[in-house]
This record gives structure tokens, C-alpha cells and sequence, in this order.
């Protein structure tokens, strides 16, 4: 094992051992230890013969937000997308290690990547409405999933968590591609809410948006992490550093023959400690912005 | 280095060069004038395809026109008219809608949609563009021989009963076939694919995300170029001609639109007009000819117009 | 290590939680097989089409006396089966039309790319592709009344009823618009960079029309053109109505007389199929004569295609 492995394995169980509940205390008080809902153990992402992200290892624990920052094609997006198996969706995509969730192999035999994501919602970085009435974006989950009857409800608690409806309530049978970008966004969160995920992954949901727009969204994660479990993506480390717990850095390293890059996790900690007090040298020179 | 002192007055070497430059420009007019004579030129085409049909046709269409549309065909000039050629080219295309719109739009979901990047799909997709550019009279070989001979037990019954409509408008049916699976797939690749995401991600199926969102919005151009192909197909004579439309007289009958389609003896607009185009001059056909050629003109502008102004307007642009 | 707690919006803390639900998955293998079975169905009749034509065809070639092949003309009904007529009919009829479809698509296409401001374009293209859906019997017959009458014989007064040079004519001109938007698609397909790069440095719209936009589509120039050629080659209705010699042809290179092509060949033995029907050599012909059409136009598509993906991977 080389030295940049084994540092990326002991980010990782300092990460562990160093959960948003200090040690200490968490030994005088062991109820409330977190619960695990995402176990990741050496998973890399193969796109063809190429290695997209290399032997990634983390915990992501219930009702908090969990930041991937890095550099761009440092794999974050990737291993977001290993979650919920949109990695499916590319024919090439080839995914090993193991991923639990609640100890069930993702990836396992039987599992239907369609329950998957009707567990694990998604935000995607561009605004993607459905090209159909505000109702219909945030009624056509809960549709598919089987609900049947009257959805105003669903659709009216939806919009409202995500702080959407005070806005839209009088125009719910309008296109949703009348609203502006950030309203669109947070379409997009309601419409994810509507089928009640546990988590919910966001991939830059605010990169497209103006710094206000930027605000409410952050604003509403803070709000929603009491009922969901966040993992977000960003390029924004002041992002990372306002709205997440903990915070999982990624960096690109090249391949000498082949000129290719695949994504390393470097450190994964509790945010403040990776923002004030990073153990690697990659992660300080990138959140001083001396790199990247 | 001097600084330039700023002038009011021209400079004379800088006025030179502006002008010398200008100069250059007339071949460039003449060039862009002659490439606007070849956009002209060709749209002028369609005007004077229009005018002479309608010059050609005007002893028909102004003496007799509700007689010459709703008239059947005739030995005799002065009462010949077009309705069974009206009548069987509707068949045909009720019959092409039935069998390859279906089958298109299938085929190009399947390709664009569940597929994926495979070499099986990549052949298919080879495949169907080459079998778009088979020439016509070459697929009323395949007619002849599958839905006359092999399925319509060379006109001793069969599935397809010989030389009908049926076999005809399958015929006709499997000439369209590619371009509708080309044209469907266009309109599906257009559909950005955060909206398929946004579907999946939600728990959707494939077939529901296919069902939901992905059809509506590629709906437009599909439903274009499925018109379009629709077009193209009453429009066609020479794979009727090999399947074997009938070119002289005949009589129907009192038979109905449904019974006839499976009973044979048929003739289409497009097979009227090339028979009436060759008889000899000067004892009236030439005008019949002229007045056909006009009304099937004036139908596939008029159905293709509108199939195009639909899509420019409704097209989402994403 | 990590404890795995059953969540209660689980359910169950086991994969069954996971799995799918057999109705829904049941909708989606048949979906996925019906679309499927769809896009097989062309492959079907890529075959059938091969297929019908190769077998007529052979036992036309094993019928015939292969020296009738190499007569003084086209007689299917006397037995005289001269393959050079019907070729050298096509090749006249096709370079004709290439030589109004050419410089005039290729020219519009130009002026549309470069030159048309978006609201000319917006209304100009419409009009190409209703152009594109005139049905080729309209063309035919407009080949004898008003092409030959008005535009041939006011110039050459010998020029024959029935002709190929208003069959090349007409021909053409429905090939126009398949190669004005095939050649346009190329052109607008150059990237602006290009462009701007070369205004830049001070050039003209005509310099960098020629220097620049024409060089970068070159592939998908071509592409139009041969997709436009195989298009004229394969065109029935207009030489059948227009070039007349129904019955059959001798070799000819005059192209203000009548003569004989493939297709229009295969129009006369088809629209006859009633009198020639059965084994008989003159009713096989035509499937032999399909056949090779069908090579020669799959032939042109498929070096067309490779240019038109070219221009695609490029930019």
C-alpha cells in the first residue's frame, strides 16, 4: 500500500472516530451515537477501462449534511452518483467495492436501482423541471410510486418544505418553465420531497444560480436535515463550509502512462476540523486556496 | 515612440486603404448575388410547378371542378374524374398510419431510449439509414414478391388477397418505415437529458419516464415527421405500380371504403396522373393530367405546410 | 464499526426492502421487448427486401442467355437485355440533374448559412422542405408540359416529345432540396469560432465563406451530393413519365431523344407485369435489374453516411 493510500485510510477513521458528537462526550452519553446510513468501503468507479475514482471509504450519517468538495474531475460527482445508481444509466459504468445502505449491498443481487432512487431523491445541477405544470412536476413521483387519489396535499406540504409555495400557490397549473432559476431549483427539492426519500443527493445545486437564489437553497438545507439526510457536491467551499457537518475532500491524481486522472478521497472529517485544522497537506492547500 | 496627435481631418493613406478595400467588395457582391439567384432560382421552382399544373389543368378545374373530384375514371375525357384516386390514395395512408407510425416511433424509442451505445443498436441504426435511401420502385419489389406472391397467394386469397389495398399500403407502409424511425429519433435525441435524469431519479421506470415526459416533449416533431413521411407515401406511384394498381378503367362497385381495401382492383391519385400524363396529346388528357397533378400538388403542400408551421410554432426549444 | 439500524421508512431492514415490484417490472421487460421487437422489424425487412430480389434475380441470370446482356439495345419482351443502355440512361439522367442540383443547392444552402438573416432563414427553409415533398409524378408530368415545350425546344428545335435531358431536368430539381439541406446542416455544423477567427483577421464574408466554411464542410458537401446523386438514380415516376421509350430502347447517347433507364425500365416491366407474368425472363429482369440498383444506390448511401458522420465527430 502506498503512503498516499494509507493517508486517505486514516482521514477516513478520523473521520469515524471524530463523528459531530466529539469522542468524549459520545463515550459519557452512547445514545446518541448516530445512525449509519451509508457504509462505503473501497469502492472505485470504472468508466470503460478508465478508473473514474479509486478505493473510496466513508460513513454518511443520518440527518446531517455531508459536503464532497475537490477540484473538478476529482470523481465527486461520480461516487454522488453511486448513491442512487444513476451510474446505472451509463452503459460503460462499472462500479466495485461495497455500498451499504442500512447494511443492504446496493449493488446487490435483487436490488432494483428503481427502489433505490425512490429512497435516495436527487438534485441535479442544472434546474430540470418537467416540462408540465408546477403540480404535475411535484404530483408525478408520488404517482409513480403508486399513490393514488387526490395528491393536493402531498403536492401543497411538498412545496411548502420547500419553501417554494407562497410563491407558486396561486399559479400551480402554470408551466414550471415560467419560474426563474432558483424557484426552479427548489421545484426540484419539492419534487424530490414528494416521494419521502430518507436521503436526498444534491449534485452543485447551486451553481447555476445568483447569490440570493444560492441563499434560500442553503437556507432550506438547514431547515430539511432534521427529516432527510443530505450529501451535497460542491465547488463552492464557503458553501461546504456554511451548511455541511462533515466534509469529505477529493482530489484528481494522474495516471503517468495513460494521462488519465482518477478521483482519491484525501480526508473526510467534521467541517470545521477539515476548513480550520486539516490533517493533509492536499486538503490545507485547497481550502487555503493555494491549489485548485 | 510618438504618440499620435489626434486629427479632426482624414488621413489621406487611411482613406486610401478604406477605399481600396471597398473595391474588394464588388466580387464579393457578385458572388452573393449569384448565390441568392440560386436560392431564388430554387424556390422558384415551386412556383412554376404550381402555375403550370393549375395552366395545364384550367379547362378541368374551372369548367368542371366538382364533377372532375367527385367523377370516376372514364374512357371518355370529358367526364373522367378523380375520385377513386382520391379515395384509394386516402386508403393507403389511413393504412400506412396504422402500420408505420406504431412501428417508428417504437423502433426509434427502442433505439434512443433503452438501447444504449451497443454495437447491435449501432448496426440497426446503420442499418435504417441506408434502408432510407432504397429507391422506391425498389420496395414494390419486396411488395410484389412478400405481400402479392408470398402472403396474398398471388391473388388466390392469402392473408392479403393479391394485387389489393392492403398490400399496397404495406408496401408503402415499409417505404416510410425508415424515415419515420429517423425522423422520431431526431425529435427524441432533442429532449435534454436532465429531464430523463430528473424522471429516473425519482424512482420512475423507464417506461414511465418514456410514457411521461419523454414522448410528450419529443411529441411535436415526431407527430411532424410522421406526417411528412404520411406525405411522402400518397405521394409515391412507382412501388403501386409493381405491386399492381390498376392504370385504365374500372368500376368498384357498391363496394365499401373497408370491403375494398382487402378485395383488390385500386388505383391512387399519383397512379391516375402517370397514367393519363402518357396518353397522347390533343384529345383532352393532357388537361386531366394537368387539373390531377394539381389537386394531388395542392393536397401535400397544403398537409405538409401545416405539419411544418405546427412544429416551428410548438417546438420546444430547450 | 458502522451499526446498520433498520430504518421505519424502510420497512424492513433486508434487500427485500430493495427490490422491485414485479408488476412494475413486469410492464417494463414487456415494453422493452415490444420497442425492441420494433427496431428488429427494419433488420426484417432489410432482409425480406435483399432476399426478394436475389432469388428472381439468379434464376434470371441462369435463364438467360448471359450474351443477351451485351445486345444492341433493351428489349425485354424480344429477349435483348443490353445492361449499358439502362446504365449509360441513368448515368445521362442523373448527371443532369446533378448539374441543376449542384451549383443551385449548393448555392442556396450557402446563402441560407452565411449569408440569409435567421428571419429570412426561418421562412425560406419551410418553403425548401415543402419544395423536398412535391410528389414525383407531379414532376414528371411537369417534365413534358412545361419543361421540354418551354424550356428545351426554344433552344434545340429537335428535341423529342418524350426526352431525357427534361427528365434530367426535372429530376434535379427534386433532388434540389435533398442536397440544399443536407449541405446546409454541414455548414451550419462549423463552429463560429471558426468564422469570427477569420473575420478577425480582417476578412470578407465572401473569403470566409470560401476559405473557411466551405473547407471545414467539405465532408458533408460531398455527403450531399452523393446522398443527391443516389436520390436521382433511384427516382422512378419523373423518367418514367418523361423519357418515354416504354416499350424498350436502343443504346443512345443523344439525350434530346428518348431512352431508357433502370428505373424507368422497371416502371415499364412492372406497370406490364400482367402480360409478363409468371418465370418468364422479361418479368425476372426487373428483379435483377432491382437489385442492381439497390447495390449501386446502398453503395452511394453508404459512402455518403461516412462523410456526413465525419463532419459530426469532427464538430
Amino acid at each position: 500500500m502506498d503512503a498516499r493510500m494509507s493517508m486517505t485510510e486514516t482521514g477516513r477513521r478520523q473521520g469515524l472516530m471524530a463523528r459531530p458528537v466529539p469522542r468524549a462526550e459520545s463515550e459519557a452519553a452512547p445514545s446518541v451515537v448516530p445512525t449509519t446510513v451509508f457504509d462505503i468501503n473501497d469502492v472505485s468507479v470504472y468508466y470503460g477501462g478508465f478508473r473514474a475514482i479509486r478505493d473510496v471509504s466513508l460513513d454518511i450519517s443520518k440527518n446531517q449534511i455531508t459536503a464532497m468538495i475537490g477540484p473538478s474531475g476529482c470523481g465527486k460527482s461520480t461516487m454522488l452518483r453511486c448513491f442512487n445508481r444513476m451510474n446505472d444509466l451509463i452503459d460503460i459504468a462499472r462500479v466495485e467495492g461495497s455500498l451499504r445502505y442500512h447494511g443492504v449491498d446496493l449493488y446487490g443481487k435483487g436490488v432494483d436501482a428503481v427502489e433505490v432512487r425512490r429512497r435516495i431523491g436527487m438534485v441535479f445541477q442544472k434546474p430540470n423541471p418537467f416540462p408540465k405544470s408546477i403540480y404535475d412536476n411535484v404530483a408525478f413521483g408520488p404517482r409513480v410510486a403508486g399513490v393514488k387519489g387526490a395528491l393536493d396535499d402531498v403536492v401543497e406540504e411538498s412545496l411548502r418544505r420547500a419553501a417554494l409555495w407562497d410563491e407558486v400557490k396561486d399559479r400551480l397549473k402554470q408551466s414550471a418553465y415560467g419560474l426563474s432559476g432558483g424557484q426552479q431549483q427548489r421545484l426540484c427539492i419539492a419534487r424530490a420531497l414528494a416521494v419521502s426519500p430518507e436521503v436526498i443527493l444534491m449534485d452543485e445545486p447551486c451553481s447555476a444560480l445568483d447569490p440570493i437564489a444560492t441563499a434560500k437553497i442553503e437556507d432550506l438545507m438547514a431547515e430539511i436535515k432534521r427529516d432527510y439526510t443530505i450529501i451535497i457536491v460542491t465547488h463552492n467551499m464557503q458553501q461546504a463550509a456554511r451548511v455541511s457537518d462533515m466534509t469529505a475532500f477529493f482530489t484528481a491524481e494522474v495516471n503517468e502512462q495513460s494521462d488519465t486522472r482518477t478521483g482519491i478521497l484525501v480526508e473526510y472529517d467534521r467541517t470545521d476540523k477539515i476548513f480550520q485544522d486539516p490533517a493533509d497537506r492536499r486538503t490545507e492547500d485547497y481550502v487555503s486556496g493555494r491549489f485548485g | 515612440m510618438a504618440i499620435p496627435s489626434p486629427s479632426l481631418s482624414a488621413d489621406p493613406r487611411v482613406a486610401e486603404v478604406l477605399v481600396r478595400r471597398r473595391r474588394g467588395s464588388i466580387s464579393g457582391g457578385v458572388f452573393r448575388g449569384l448565390l441568392m439567384a440560386a436560392l431564388v432560382m430554387s424556390l422558384l421552382f415551386l412556383l412554376a410547378l404550381i402555375v403550370d399544373m393549375l395552366v395545364e389543368g384550367q379547362g378541368v378545374l374551372l369548367i368542371r371542378p366538382v364533377e372532375f373530384l367527385t367523377g370516376n375514371l372514364n374512357s371518355n375525357p370529358a367526364l373522367a374524374g378523380v375520385w377513386q384516386g382520391i379515395r384509394g390514395t386516402l386508403m393507403l395512408a389511413l393504412i400506412v398510419a396504422v402500420v408505420a407510425f406504431p412501428l417508428g416511433i417504437a423502433a426509434a424509442v427502442y433505439l434512443e431510449e433503452y438501447a444504449g451505445d451497443t454495437a447491435y443498436a449501432r448496426r440497426v441504426n446503420i442499418n435504417i439509414r441506408n434502408l432510407a435511401g432504397v429507391p422506391s420502385i425498389v420496395y414494390g419489389l419486396l411488395g410484389l414478391t412478400v405481400f402479392v406472391k408470398i402472403l396474398g397467394a398471388d391473388g388466390q386469397g392469402g392473408l392479403t388477397g393479391g394485387r389489393t389495398v392492403i398490400s399496397a399500403g404495406l408496401t408503402l407502409a415499409a417505404l416510410v418505415l425508415p424515415v419515420v424511425i429517423i425522423t422520431a429519433q431526431e425529435s427524441l435525441r432533442a429532449v435534454p437529458a436532465g429531464i430523463r435524469e430528473g424522471a429516473l431519479a425519482l424512482g420512475a421506470t423507464r417506461w414511465e419516464t418514456v410514457r411521461h415526459h419523454v414522448l410528450p416533449a419529443a411529441a411535436p416533431g415526431v407527430l411532424t415527421g410522421t406526417v411528412l413521411s404520411l406525405a411522402r407515401a400518397a405521394g409515391e406511384a412507382a412501388p403501386l405500380l409493381v405491386v399492381g394498381a390498376v392504370t385504365g378503367v374500372f368500376f368498384v362497385g357498391a363496394q365499401g371504403f373497408f370491403e375494398q381495401i382487402f378485395s383488390g382492383r385500386f388505383t391512387a391519385l399519383p397512379m391516375i396522373i402517370f397514367s393519363w400524363a402518357r396518353l397522347p396529346a390533343g384529345q383532352g388528357w393532357n388537361s386531366l393530367a394537368g387539373a390531377a397533378s394539381f389537386v394531388l400538388l395542392i393536397m401535400i403542400v397544403v398537409v405538409n405546410g401545416v405539419a411544418i408551421y405546427l412544429r416551428n410554432r410548438y417546438e420546444q426549444k430547450w | 464499526m458502522a451499526q446498520a439500524t433498520a430504518d421505519p421508512r424502510l420497512g424492513a431492514d433486508s434487500p427485500d426492502a430493495l427490490r422491485s415490484d414485479p408488476r412494475k417490472r413486469r410492464t417494463e421487460r414487456i415494453a422493452r421487448l415490444v420497442f425492441m421487437s420494433a427496431a428488429f422489424f427494419s433488420v426484417v425487412v432489410t432482409l425480406a427486401i435483399v432476399l426478394s430480389l436475389v432469388f428472381e434475380a439468379l434464376s434470371f441470370l441462369l435463364g438467360v442467355d448471359l450474351g443477351a446482356l451485351f445486345e444492341m439495345g433493351w428489349f425485354p419482351r424480344r429477349g435483348l437485355f443490353d445492361v449499358r443502355t439502362l446504365i449509360v440512361g441513368t448515368l445521362l439522367v442523373t448527371g443532369i440533374a446533378m448539374l441543376v442540383a449542384a451549383p443551385l443547392g449548393l448555392g442556396a444552402a450557402l446563402y441560407l448559412s452565411e449569408y440569409a438573416r435567421p428571419r429570412l432563414r426561418r421562412s425560406v427553409k419551410p418553403m425548401i422542405e415543402i419544395l423536398a415533398g412535391v410528389p414525383s409524378v407531379t414532376l414528371g408530368y411537369f417534365a413534358i408540359s412545361f419543361i421540354t415545350p418551354q424550356l428545351l425546344r426554344p433552344f434545340q428545335s429537335d428535341v423529342a416529345f418524350f426526352n431525357l435531358a427534361s427528365a434530367g431536368l426535372a429530376v434535379g430539381i427534386l433532388t434540389l432540396p435533398l442536397v440544399a439541406s443536407v449541405a446546409e446542416d454541414a455548414m451550419r455544423a462549423v463552429p463560429q469560432s471558426l468564422r469570427e477567427a477569420a473575420y478577425g483577421l480582417g476578412s470578407r464574408r465572401m473569403k470566409v465563406a470560401v476559405n473557411v466554411v466551405f473547407p471545414a464542410a467539405i465532408s458533408g458537401i460531398v455527403a450531399a451530393l452523393v446522398i443527391g446523386a443516389s436520390r436521382a438514380i433511384g427516382e422512378t415516376m419523373v423518367v418514367a413519365i418523361a423519357s418515354g421509350a416504354t416499350g424498350g430502347s436502343l443504346f443512345s447517347l443523344d439525350v434530346f431523344q428518348p431512352g431508357q433507364t433502370m428505373t424507368a425500365a422497371m416502371a415499364a416491366l412492372g406497370a406490364g407485369t400482367d402480360q409478363v407474368r409468371g418465370a418468364d425472363n422479361a418479368f425476372q429482369s426487373l428483379f435483377f435489374i432491382g437489385l442492381l440498383l439497390f447495390a449501386i444506390t446502398l453503395g452511394l448511401n453508404v459512402f455518403g453516411d461516412r462523410f456526413v458522420r465525419r463532419i459530426r465527430e469532427r464538430y
